[in-house]
């Protein structure tokens, strides 16, 4: 049995592979293998959603991810939201809304964000919170997440 | 030119690096060579270390271990009492379930973390003391003659004589449980030694609150000065109190895994392992006992606090001080006792948690005037009412209000604001009806002493500075860390403001105890009041410098300013102003007999909340959740409104869901599976006022706001829920749904 | 991460075939892996027993719904979210909506398999009580062969399943219930999301003339095991609408169910709210609509 697979994946729109073992976290490919460290540990539990990606277009947690499972897949994380230093709409809005305090939760939450205005640009506030309730923040009370969450949304309020 | 950056919601200082995913956390440096390290420790609460061994498994040569033995310096972590080692020495007592015994490093993780599993320890085991009653008691015997840590006694006039007279006397006790911070990121802590021309020269970088606490560590373990000690705090993915005693702790053993591996070490704990070895909010029980005249009027209060400190002392003589000096809440009252004492039991030692004790006291006397309301049949808004602190009013330690707090103001505008009578006359009718949803409204009033109790700050007399840079900007030097709160913008906002130039100008040195003084811990709600007044000044002493070495003229604009600075630095090399805490004129403090000033001010505020209990499965749903608080000047409203909103809900989270199972003294439910916070779907939006009254001491007249919004939730929310079921036994917190059903059956056969 | 890496492998088969042969040739050695959500948690926390895993996500044969007049047939590998896609699981099985829904939360639904659930058998997992209700069928296969099993004597106690080491569950099939029907779920956590059940409750009822014809109550987290609360549905079929013996089946149901006390919940607090949500059930149903 091989003690490690060629993984290849396209990370942020580019084409990267990487030699790991087959049970490594995604987590731990993007953060080591690729140094892509955005991507947090919060838990290693699924809990938390520090760790959140997109995965072939689904949030995921990349902690509960094995490398295998993730063969020739499609990954976005948190570097992979602005345009070279332009910030993505929901980047901008949690900047100015104040929406990442301590940080650590902030690019799981933004991937979740982001990922929950693609799916509903215009959500109500059972969908804002069925989408973001898999992400813990300990500092925000999820207030002000909420409020940029509403600045982004296609008629910039929540229904 | 006049510009004016307080008050204004400039955006967070490290916010782009934050959404951008470029924010350095400690876990996320690169460091080539380095070996992870893993702690072994006791798994048994309280016994003597007989032995260890290694089982066979790994290769042991290739993995550096370090014991006590290993210790070059004390085998204490510096602190208020030397009495916590940093590994259990063979032949030592074990003290708490948790406590390191051994370290291992390997350059894979996985490698240490196998070894970890590998180690056996031989242990006598003894029966351990396990909760505050317990310890009271005196069941055994842990620490000193009666397992008590620390003792406080205040006294103002004698309540004895007042309760024999009184129209009613009302008695309760109230129990809070552990908390865990859960700050998102665990600790992480790299630690390298070199050794240089005078001997050891130890770094230690990581995620950190108080860079000189850990400073003062790493003096006492290695022995050595501290020019051969530098503590740089990284990004901090948040701590709340957690992560001001513990890194201490985890950077000696960082350290000491370098010192003898001699390459870099981290230590990064996981989640498991964070929650059950670091420190928590001390447990507590208060017993009040209360004496009215028939009109309502509080004449006497006997308060007894206990606190659950853990096996060893910390920051419990700290923790324990500023819950007796809340404990007897907002009120006026002529004749008052309180006694608090701390109590050593054998769990991990608790420690400091976002409002250190006076969440404990504020929930017991919140909740208790509410008890009493209703007991002389009064309403419970009327009480307060009555009774508040009022201007000239003095408080248990005999401190004058000098100015009025307004707090009946700040009760109509949280009524206000949460609609509480029109809620309160809807909820009444509402409940008659054969619906298992039940609700309440109920309102806490409290305050929260800013910065360090009683002569605190005067003893530490902090430091911080500013800097000149060449290229015309000026930096913040002080050892203030940011861990989400906003420090780095509020206190570029001070700077910039104090010296007329936009706030892009001013950004904040990397807090490298190396290059920045000590600014003191970043606790207590102290940073903008009293760093950023230590900062007005030196950044006054940096125009003034300017001004008067000629290289600027008043008025002056930014331009002009940058160019002085330029100037400046061609001449002087370097332009450093630094600027150190001035105690406030008039207030006096002595710690003996706890009597006079026991902080320079308070923030004050009242809390509302409205909730909705589901009587089938006793589940408690927080519908609204109104905050109105005087801070002083709100030096940036946004991050100001989060720091709000956070503290309220670890607040909620507190009084409802979080819940530190404890068996054989260690945590049964460290993982974020079975320990309770609250998620986007458990909360309301939170409302957030604020009244800006004068604070003559912070800069620009603010006052601290990040401790408070963690005192009144839970009170508020015990109280609304009252409200919604009528008398009800509601003295804990959390008041989770299995308490909620316990109550509701003891009610019913009684 | 507590797992050692060396210690585990991983492999992932194309298709069914070769998955069962693999499975026949070394019978208990593999552990299959389908959304891994249970299983990549006890591998972080270095305490999964399997140290080969089987990859199951690329075996096309376990995915796809197959949708008949009279059943609707899931394969293992669906996810919560591809089951909240489905028209038909709307139309028919809305207690099956609400248990994906209340699963985790969004990423958690993503990933995680119905297979995953049924197999990974906690006693607190949230769709065994609706599938339960609804009369579920299993299909597990091996390279021996295929057979449907009862869902209701699928678990036989605590982790304890009608399942060979050889076998995997390829399908879940569910009878689309006829007539007029009434369907109830209610989950019980500690919070609103991402929440472990302490008590679940599924039913389905059919109607007719205003009398309870037929009643399925699944429970979860109040015995080793997901299972029917027979005690309790006996108490209620062939009874009127407007004459429901409430209080008699909260009594039943305490016969059904042996609770414990664990980290999350008392016994005690499992077995009042378990009479509780019997009760509001009840309530609902005997003011269901049937015109
Ligand atoms: C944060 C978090 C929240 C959760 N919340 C909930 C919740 O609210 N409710 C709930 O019920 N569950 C919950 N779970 C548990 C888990 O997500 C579900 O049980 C999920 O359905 C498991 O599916 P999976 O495909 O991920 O399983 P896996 O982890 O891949 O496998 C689980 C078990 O099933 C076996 N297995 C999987 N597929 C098959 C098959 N086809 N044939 C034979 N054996 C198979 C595996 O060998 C393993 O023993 C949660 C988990 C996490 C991490
Ligand atoms: S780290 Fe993956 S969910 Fe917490
Ligand atoms: S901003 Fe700190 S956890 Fe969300």
């Amino acid at each position: 049995m091989p003690e490690t697979i060629t993984l290849t994946l396209q990370v942020n729109g580019a084409r990267r592979t990487v030699d790991t073992h087959p049970m490594a976290r995604l987590l731990d490919v993007l953060r080591d293998g690729l140094r892509l460290t955005g991507t947090k540990e919060g838990c290693g539990e699924g809990e938390c959603g520090a760790c959140s990606v997109l995965l072939n277009g689904r949030v995921v947690n990349s902690c509960l991810v094995p490398a295998l499972q993730a063969q020739d897949g499609v990954v976005v994380t948190v570097e992979g939201l602005a345009e070279g230093e332009a910030l993505s709409p929901i980047q901008d809005a949690f900047l100015v809304h104040n929406a990442a305090q301590c940080g650590f939760c902030t690019p799981g939450m933004l991937i979740a964000a982001d990922d929950l205005l693609r799916r509903c640009p215009n959500p109500d506030k059972e969908q804002v919170q069925a989408g973001l309730a898999g992400n813990l923040c300990r500092c925000t009370g999820y207030s002000k997440i909420v409020d940029a969450v509403r600045s982004v949304a296609r008629q910039g309020e929540v229904r | 030119m006049e510009v004016h950056v307080i008050g204004a919601s400039t955006i967070r200082k490290e916010g782009r690096g934050k959404v951008m995913g470029s924010a350095a956390y400690a876990d996320d440096v690169d460091l080539p060579g380095c070996l992870l390290g893993m702690t072994v420790r006791s798994r048994c609460a309280r016994g003597v270390l007989k032995g260890i061994t290694f089982l066979e498994g790994v290769p042991w040569d290739e993995i550096t271990v370090v014991t006590a033995a290993d210790i070059p310096g004390k085998n204490f972590v510096a602190g208020h009492v030397d009495d916590q080692p940093f590994l259990v020495p063979v032949g030592g007592a074990i003290a708490h379930a948790e406590q390191p015994v051994l370290l291992l490093a390997h350059a894979d993780r996985a490698v240490a973390e196998k070894a970890r599993r590998l180690v056996r320890l031989d242990v006598e085991e003894l029966p351990p003391l396990l909760d505050i009653e317990e310890a009271l008691a005196c069941v055994r015997v842990i620490h000193g003659e009666r397992n008590v840590l620390k003792e406080i006694r205040i006294a103002k006039g004698d309540p004895e004589p007042v309760f024999a007279a009184a129209a009613h006397v009302v008695e309760g006790v109230y129990r809070t449980g552990a908390q865990e911070q859960l700050y998102l990121e665990p600790n992480v802590m790299i630690g390298t030694v070199e050794h240089g021309p005078a001997g050891l020269e130890v770094t230690v970088s990581g995620s950190l609150q108080c860079p000189y606490y850990v400073h003062d560590a790493m003096k006492q373990l290695f022995g050595i000065p501290g020019e051969r000690v530098r503590v740089v705090a990284l990004e901090m993915g948040g701590a709340f109190g957690g992560k001001e005693d513990y890194p201490s702790v985890i950077a000696g053993h960082a350290a000491l895994l370098a010192l003898k591996s001699g390459r870099p070490v981290k230590i990064a704990y996981d989640r498991e392992e964070d929650m059950a070895a670091t420190t928590k909010r001390h447990p507590s029980r208060t017993r009040i006992r209360s004496a009215f005249d028939a009109q309502g009027r509080l004449l006497a209060l006997d308060i007894d606090f206990a606190l659950d400190g853990g096996a060893f002392t910390t920051l419990s003589p700290v923790v324990l001080s500023r819950g007796a000096l809340h404990a007897a809440g907002v009120y006026r009252c002529p004749d008052v006792r309180i006694l608090a004492r701390a109590v050593a039991t054998n769990t991990p030692p608790c420690g400091a948690f976002r409002g250190f004790g006076a969440p404990q006291s504020l929930f017991a006397i919140e909740r208790h005037m509410d008890v009493c309301a209703r007991r002389m049949g009064m309403d419970p808004v009327e009480l307060r009412r009555l009774n508040v602190l009022r201007q000239g009013d003095t408080m248990a330690t005999g401190q004058v209000m000098r100015e009025d707090p307004g707090l009946e103001g700040l009760m109509d505008r949280a009524m206000a604001a949460i609609d509480y009578r029109a809620l309160q006359k809807a909820y009444a009718v509402r409940n008659a009806w054969d619906d298992p949803v039940k609700r309440g409204v109920g309102l806490s009033v409290f305050m929260h002493g800013c910065g360090f109790t009683g002569s605190g700050e005067a003893t530490m007399a902090s430091v911080a500075g500013v800097e000149g840079r060449p290229d015309g900007t000026v930096a913040v030097l002080a050892a203030s860390t940011e861990m989400g709160q906003g420090k780095n913008t509020v206190f570029c906002q001070i700077v910039a403001e104090t010296l007329g130039l936009p706030v892009d100008m001013v950004d904040m040195a990397e807090v490298d105890t190396k290059y920045v003084p000590n600014s003191g811990p970043t606790v207590a709600s102290r940073s903008t009041m009293v760093v950023g007044r230590i900062l007005e000044d030196a950044a006054r002493g940096l125009r003034l410098a300017l001004v008067q070495g000629g290289f600027l003229a008043e008025p002056y604009d930014p331009e002009a300013f940058r160019e002085a600075m330029r100037a400046a630095h061609l001449k002087l090399g370097s332009l450093k102003t630094y600027g150190q805490y001035r105690a406030n004129p008039g207030f006096a403090w002595d710690d003996k007999t706890y009597r006079g000033d026991a902080y320079p001010n308070f923030s004050w505020a009242c809390y509302a909340a409205a909730v909705a209990v589901d009587l089938v499965t006793f589940e408690v749903k927080v519908e609204d959740f109104a905050t109105v608080q005087e801070v002083g000047r709100v030096v940036n409203p946004t991050l100001a409104a989060g720091q709000i909103q956070g503290g309220v809900a670890q607040g909620i989270g507190w009084g409802l869901w979080e819940e530190v199972t404890f068996r054989e003294g260690r945590m049964a439910n460290n993982q974020l599976t079975n320990y309770i916070i609250p998620t986007a779907a458990d909360l309301p939006h939170i409302r957030v006022e604020f009244l800006e009254g004068g604070s003559p001491f912070g800069p620009g007249g603010a006052k601290g706001i990040g401790e408070l919004p963690m005192d009144g939730p839970a009170p508020a929310l015990l109280n609304a829920l009252r409200d919604a079921l009528g008398d009800l036994r509601l003295d804990e917190v959390p008041m989770t749904p299995e308490r909620i059903l316990n109550r509701l059956e003891e009610a019913r056969h009684a | 991460m507590r797992a050692f890496l060396p210690d585990y492998a991983i492999q992932a088969p194309g298709t069914l075939d070769e998955a069962l042969r693999m499975l026949a040739a070394e019978p208990g050695a593999w552990t299959p892996i389908a959304g891994g959500t249970d299983l990549m948690v006890l591998f972080n926390a270095g305490r999964l027993p399997g140290r080969r895993l089987l990859d199951l996500s690329r075996i096309y044969e376990l995915r796809g719904i197959e949708d008949d007049p009279s059943r609707l047939s899931l394969g293992s590998l669906i996810t919560y979210t591809e089951l909240l896609e489905q028209r038909a699981v709307h139309q028919f099985f809305p207690n099956l909506v609400k248990s994906a829904r209340a699963t985790g939360a969004l990423a958690i639904q993503n990933r995680g398999t119905l297979g995953g659930n049924i197999v990974n058998a906690s006693p607190a997992a949230d769709t065994p009580p609706s599938l339960l209700a609804y009369g579920a069928e299993v299909q597990l296969v091996s390279a021996r062969g295929s057979r449907w099993v009862a869902y209701d004597a699928f678990h036989q106690g605590y982790k304890k399943m009608d399942l060979a080491p050889d076998e995997l569950v390829a399908r879940i099939r569910l009878p689309k219930p006829q007539g007029l029907g009434f369907h109830f779920y209610r989950k019980v956590g500690t919070r609103q999301a991402q929440a472990i059940s302490k008590v679940c409750l599924a039913a389905y009822a059919r109607i007719q003339d205003r009398v309870v014809t037929e009643l399925r109550v699944g429970l979860g987290s109040v015995a080793p095991v997901p299972l029917r609360a027979r005690r309790a549905e006996a108490a209620v079929v062939g009874r009127a609408l407007d004459a429901l013996p409430i209080e008699e089946a909260r009594r039943a149901v305490l016969e059904d169910i042996s609770p414990i006390d664990d980290i999350r919940a008392s016994a005690h607090y499992r077995q009042v709210v378990t009479g509780n949500v019997l009760a509001q059930m009840l309530k609902e149903l005997g003011a269901a609509r049937t015109a």
